[in-house]
């Protein structure tokens, strides 16, 4: 079944874009979820739909060849800024940013679709994926940002998770607090850009969330919980993708459907196990 | 002489425009074990917030371990253990290791590795709070007081030399209190670490410190703890703005 996907090129980029995004999709989601900060990767991945489509109509009406990749990418890192100071502003009501930055993405989206004349089946490829979208340069582009990624993740791990996991005490001792929530949202904002090809736009807060809420269920403590995030996710996307393939369905949405399964699975053995061991010991 | 650990200066803190803290003056010595009392919103929490540098005070100066807090940056010497049923985030799975590691996250800095002796560091201080059975049990699975303990070891970690405690000990069984306060007076006579403790129980208090502060807006009282007894009726009822009865209080 693997071999259509080794064989093509134009399946082969979108397959190993796919393994990449299965990291660090999960790896940021992990944070994302941990902080109560679900709903902001959906409204980063509608700031990046409004991109998408300023490029397509950019390039329709001047023809100046900018990558959809990267005008998406530019307005995701914007909105993830945006989102940081409007947290700011609205302290008492931080989820107020998130319901702003989500219309403003559709709104925009919007604009810049009927400026472009109106959908197209590329649009459709962006909402929700498509095993055959990946071009070689995105792959490359895409490479390159996970790289990037994981080694920022790698060096600043300690400061996100210290801070995550009880913010006054990490301000207390001395973290910079406002750098370190910078620095994370703009990787969420390149994160979901980077994943927006495969899995599309209304899609990809699922890849970083539902891996980990299924992880949550039977990981001990928190590095276990993000290597079993990446199991989950990979799985779903190599899956995902190649059932996507075969059936011709969006592969964002066979993704999805395998992180469900995935999830209801983790909380049936989770209550079979728990059951059983309730009943040893009585 | 020496420097006292923390000092400060006709501190004035407003929240809203409600005075919260008004001319506050007093030293904590390097050594002593002082109790802060006061009623609910007398402004505890304030005054530990302002000497944490995580409130900044309207007027007046604050000086840690002799240095102006606006350039004190070895935070690494102050310990603070929260009232933890507001302050951690209860669904994050960490285990107690993974918790009293974050305890050295801002003493290491920025892009340096943790490295073997960090580790052993910090399953020395979980074995110093008896928590070494636990170590890789998630803290969410633990029990009030088992929580307390590995809130302290995050604190310690990082060998602090003043230790400041927010109502360590609500939601703690009795047997776990003793023991804490146990644990708390091993750290001051074997470790030499300054405490400073805010409590509403005043009993406890002047059994354990040996120094009491009564905070009320304004410092109302500061002596030990047989000090603290001699105080009538009258002053204590000026000093919580109610009628009190100590008899009451001695429960």
């Amino acid at each position: 079944m693997l071999a259509d996907f080794l064989e093509y090129d134009f399946l082969r980029h979108t397959f190993f874009t796919g393994l990449l995004i299965g990291i660090i999709a999960p790896l940021l989601g992990t944070f994302i979820v941990v902080r109560r900060l679900s709903l902001i990767a959906d409204a980063l991945s509608h700031v990046t739909l409004a991109g998408i489509a300023f490029g397509l109509f950019i390039d329709k009406k001047f023809a100046l060849g900018i990558t959809p990749l990267y005008s998406g990418m530019g307005f995701s890192v914007l909105g993830s800024i945006f989102i940081e100071k409007l947290r700011g502003v609205y302290k008492a009501y931080q989820e107020l940013a998130i319901p702003i930055i989500l219309s403003g993405g559709v709104g925009l989206s919007v604009i810049f679709i009927a400026l472009a004349d109106g959908f197209n089946t590329d649009l459709f490829n962006y909402l929700f994926g498509s095993v055959s979208a990946v071009s070689k340069t995105d792959f490359y582009s895409i490479l390159g940002i996970s790289v990037v990624i994981i080694l920022v993740i790698r060096l600043f791990y300690r400061e996100l998770v210290t801070l995550s996991f009880d913010e006054e005490h990490a301000v207390a001792s001395g973290i910079h607090a406002k750098r370190i929530h910078l620095l994370f949202i703009i990787l969420t904002a390149l994160v979901i850009a980077a994943s927006i090809r495969v899995v599309g736009v209304l899609l990809v807060s699922a890849l970083m969330t539902l891996p980990v809420a299924t992880s949550m269920r039977i990981a001990r403590g928190f590095k276990q919980m993000i290597v079993f995030s990446i199991v989950f996710g990979e799985l779903a996307v190599i899956i995902g993708l190649i059932s996507g393939y075969y059936f011709s369905i969006p592969p964002g949405g066979t993704i999805v459907v395998v992180s469900i399964i995935m999830l209801l699975l983790a909380i049936g053995i989770k209550r079979y196990s728990f059951r059983r061991v309730t009943h040893e010991t009585e | 002489m020496e420097e006292p650990v923390v000092s400060m200066k006709s501190i004035t803190y407003a929240y809203e425009r409600k005075n919260v803290l008004n001319d506050i003056n007093f030293e904590i010595p390097r050594g002593v074990f002082m109790g802060v009392l006061g009623p609910n919103g007398g402004g505890k929490t304030t005054l530990i917030k302002l000497i944490l540098g995580l409130l900044k005070p309207d007027n007046g100066n604050i000086r840690l371990f002799g240095q102006p807090i606006e350039n004190f940056k070895d935070w690494g010497k102050i310990g603070f253990v929260s009232q933890k049923a507001n302050s951690f985030n209860k669904g994050f799975p960490a285990t107690v290791y993974e918790v009293v590691s974050m305890g050295l996250t801002a003493k290491i800095g920025y892009l340096k590795l943790f490295t073997s002796k960090h580790k052993k560091k910090v399953l020395q201080t979980i074995d110093q709070v008896g928590m070494s059975d636990y170590a890789y049990e998630n803290v969410g699975s633990l029990s009030g007081g088992q929580q307390q303990r590995v809130f302290i070891a995050r604190s310690l970690v990082s060998d602090p030399e003043l230790l400041i405690l927010d109502e360590p000990t609500v939601g703690v069984d009795q047997e776990n209190v003793r023991k804490f306060y146990d644990l708390l007076h091993q750290l001051n006579d074997e470790h030499n670490i300054t405490l400073l403790l805010v409590t509403h129980d005043t009993r406890t208090m002047t059994e354990h410190a040996t120094d009491i502060v009564c905070v009320n807006k304004t410092l109302h009282f500061h002596g030990n703890p047989s000090e603290y007894k001699t105080l009538s009726n009258q002053d204590l009822s000026q000093f919580y703005g109610h009628p009190v009865n100590i008899v009451a209080h001695d429960h």
